[in-house]
């Protein structure tokens, strides 16, 4: 009896296990569940998706897709390769080692000619001028001429302009015959082709863009130090005081914060040009004679206060989120056994606002190397970043692929900097206001 | 921090008092400028200074013409008498005025756009069911930082091939994406705190998908949406960089028309916009403050 009722016991015990392993369990509606569920959470997954879809189309077409077409642009120029077609055809077959015979300067002497009927030489002229400085106007001269020029044309073109009998142009010609070229990036980073197509350094005086780049780059590292310096007893004040006293504090963080750029930028210069309030300040009280009136606008000082001045905001607020949520009692039991004020600042207190610090200076240095507004209106010569460069290739010299290098060069400075900030930080992670 | 602990050393109690007056000055640093513009602008001379008329309060010192500048400046005819005519004049004609018109027509629609894709987006990134979340809210992020001197060269590439240059829709959609980001930032923000079971709760109870989005969730979120918008609407309203390579005059906003102003023809009117600029984000400010203590309150989290 006792026996059966072990046997009962043990085949019910057994039974619904050997059922699970048999049939798997199922949904309401006969489906294992296992397939229900992966259906489930498919199904949430696109419908989390489709809602973002919307805008991730929208930010692909207005921001994506421009910022690929400007890196295309910094490798890809075909000014002259698709306005030169004999030329082209001319350079495939020959390499140019010399200055060519008859059938190069036939090439050139037809599609010259036919770059002026379409309109198009100025392109092409301006293309070789970006690595031939002054060839501009030996090609539209060239052009103008063409119509009267009788074979042979070696001879005749030279004698329009002896610079036709120049190696290092036929060098460049070629280069420029193929549309997708490095050439760009050499330029933006101070080297050049030399007539033999090695890479070479340009002459020491018309380095400038590295020195710009590094330039750049330590002036936003200084912005970035001199913000921090100020923003850390700020945020401890702001994190330490009463919540009534230190949310009308705030307003002297966020007043900044929401004024437009423009308005702080207008605001120093009426207050440290020569003849501004700041000097008249000094010269009014004393402090300096009228001849020695100092001069902190329209140069590398301009750029700094005016920078440091918008930045600041972005450096107090991360490192207040993260003074905030620092106990009070770990300094207070420093202080008990026995630290003294510094020991317990340093050793207790300050590790804790690393990730803050950390934060603010990285958000600081990345908006920082990209700024272009305040150091072309404050900064005159000295003052100035390699946006600015940027935007003279793009509005001035027209040059734009040489912008689209730089742009890409700081583009990829920028990204390390974003992936390391998302590394450290996390995006997620970032707050406003 | 209002009373010092019995036990400070004198060393320490002056430290503490250096220290906070070290930080009066920052405070000082930050706010002087802005504050400083709004007496300049009331100069009777075409000084950034203050002159000596100002300093000893004479009224005579102080005027309006700037404020008055920025109406006349670029009208056909400013020296009328001031009628009906005139203030049609002003509306049709001077070029602050039309920079206002510009900078309002495009911010209210960039905000728009942004705010209503953005606020989506941010519903959907903040399920935990989100695939490739990380990665595409890096992307959705990035035109903050992307430097905007790389977004505006990008932008007058494809524009110029497009023909979205110098177009309204082509500006629109420009700021739109710079503004995205923060409504991002600040809608997932207040989702972070959100209780699901809100919602599964009014589910249970009858009511409809859209009916849930609407009477639970949407006033829940709001304070983050409308500051997201807020956000998105300064950014805008603030932009010079794309609006100086991708617009035409027809295009000119406020502060493309104060970029002019300070690079060519510099005057105390560039004073008076600012200063009601400053009045200007004075409300947003208040606005925004008001705003986050109201989420606070309704998420259950105690203001202090």
């Amino acid at each position: 009896m006792s026996e059966t009722a072990a046997q009962v016991a043990d085949t019910l015990a057994v039974k619904p296990i050997d059922q699970a392993v048999d049939q798997p369990i199922t949904a309401a509606d006969g489906t294992p569940l296992k397939v229900a569920l992966a259906r489930a959470t498919r199904k949430a997954k696109w419908r989390a998706f489709v809602l973002v879809l919307p805008l991730l189309l929208f930010v692909l077409i207005t921001f994506a897709i421009p910022i690929v077409e400007m890196l295309t642009r910094s490798f890809y120029n075909d000014a002259f390769s698709a306005n030169m077609p004999n030329l082209v055809a001319y350079f495939e077959d020959n390499e140019i080692e010399s200055v060519p015979d008859e059938a190069g300067f036939a090439a050139l002497a037809a599609d010259l000619k036919q770059a002026r009927e379409n309109k198009t030489i100025g392109v092409v002229a301006t293309r070789v001028n970006y690595e031939v400085p002054g060839s501009r106007s030996q090609f539209t001269s060239a052009a103008r001429k063409t119509k009267k020029l009788e074979p042979p044309f070696k001879e005749a073109i030279i004698a329009l302009d002896e610079d036709w009998n120049d190696v290092r142009l036929w060098n460049v010609m070629q280069r420029a015959s193929n549309p997708i070229s490095a050439s760009f990036y050499l330029a933006a980073t101070d080297r050049r082709y030399d007539e033999n197509g090695d890479k070479v350094w340009v002459d020491k005086k018309r380095r400038i863009y590295i020195k710009l780049f590094v330039n750049t780059l330590l002036l936003s590292l200084g912005i970035a130090l001199i913000c921090l310096v100020l923003a850390f007893p700020v945020a401890h004040l702001l994190a330490t005081l009463p919540l009534r006293y230190s949310n009308l504090l705030m307003i002297f963080v966020l007043l900044p914060f929401w004024t437009s750029l423009l308005v702080r930028t207008t605001a120093w210069i009426a207050l440290l040009q020569s003849q501004g309030v700041f000097n008249d300040m000094l010269v009014g009280t004393g402090i300096i004679g009228d001849e020695s009136r100092m001069q902190l606008m329209y140069n590398m000082q301009g750029t700094v206060i005016a920078m440091t001045h918008i930045l600041l905001p972005f450096m107090i607020l991360p490192l207040y989120s993260v003074m905030k949520t620092i106990p009070p009692t770990y300094v207070r039991a420093a202080r008990s056994l026995g630290a003294t004020s510094w020991t317990a600042f340093w050793k207790v207190y300050f590790p804790q606002t690393v990730p803050g610090i950390g934060a603010g200076v990285l958000l600081v240095f990345i908006l920082a190397v990209g700024y272009y507004i305040t150091p072309a209106l404050v900064g005159g010569s000295t003052g100035q970043l390699i946006s600015n460069l940027i935007a003279f290739h793009m509005l001035k010299s027209l040059n734009w692929s040489m912008a689209a290098a730089l742009g890409a060069i700081l583009l990829f400075i920028i990204l390390v900097l974003y992936w390391l900030y998302d590394k450290l930080i996390g995006i997620d992670n970032m707050k406003l206001g | 921090m209002a009373k010092l602990p019995a036990y400070t050393s004198t060393g320490e109690r002056i430290w503490h008092y250096t220290y906070l007056f070290i930080c009066g000055l920052i405070f000082l640093f930050l706010v002087a400028p802005i504050l400083l513009v709004i007496p300049l602008s009331f100069n009777a001379e075409p000084y950034f200074t203050f002159t000596q008329k100002m300093l000893s309060f004479d009224p005579a010192g102080y005027s309006l013409r700037w404020y008055d500048n920025i109406l006349t400046f670029g009208m056909k005819n400013p020296d009328a008498e001031r009628n009906v005519y005139w203030w049609i004049d002003v509306f049709f004609n001077a070029q602050w005025i039309h920079a206002a018109k510009n900078s309002i027509i495009i911010g209210f629609s960039a905000t728009i756009l942004a705010t209503v894709l953005g606020t989506i987006a941010a519903l959907g990134l903040s399920r935990p069911e989100m695939p490739f979340r990380r990665a595409i809210m890096a992307l959705l992020i990035s035109p903050m930082i992307v430097p905007l001197i790389i977004t505006a060269t990008g932008l007058f590439f494809f524009y110029s091939r497009t023909g979205l240059a110098h177009t309204y829709p082509g500006i629109i959609m420009a700021h739109a994406t710079l503004g995205i980001p923060f409504v991002i930032i600040t809608v997932t923000a207040t989702l972070v705190g959100f209780d699901h079971s809100l919602t599964r709760a009014a589910l249970n109870l009858g009511a409809s998908q859209s009916t849930v989005f609407r009477r639970v969730t949407m006033p829940l979120i709001l304070p983050g949406v409308i500051s997201g918008a807020l956000f998105a609407f300064v950014t805008s309203f603030d932009e010079v960089v794309v609006v100086l390579f991708v617009a035409a005059f027809d295009q000119q906003t406020i502060p493309r028309q104060m970029w002019n102003g300070i690079r060519e023809q510099i005057s105390p009117t560039i004073l008076a916009v600012a200063t009601i600029l400053v009045c200007f984000s004075i409300l947003l400010l208040t606005t925004v403050e008001l705003l986050r203590r109201r989420s606070e309150r309704l998420r259950g989290i105690s203001p202090g």
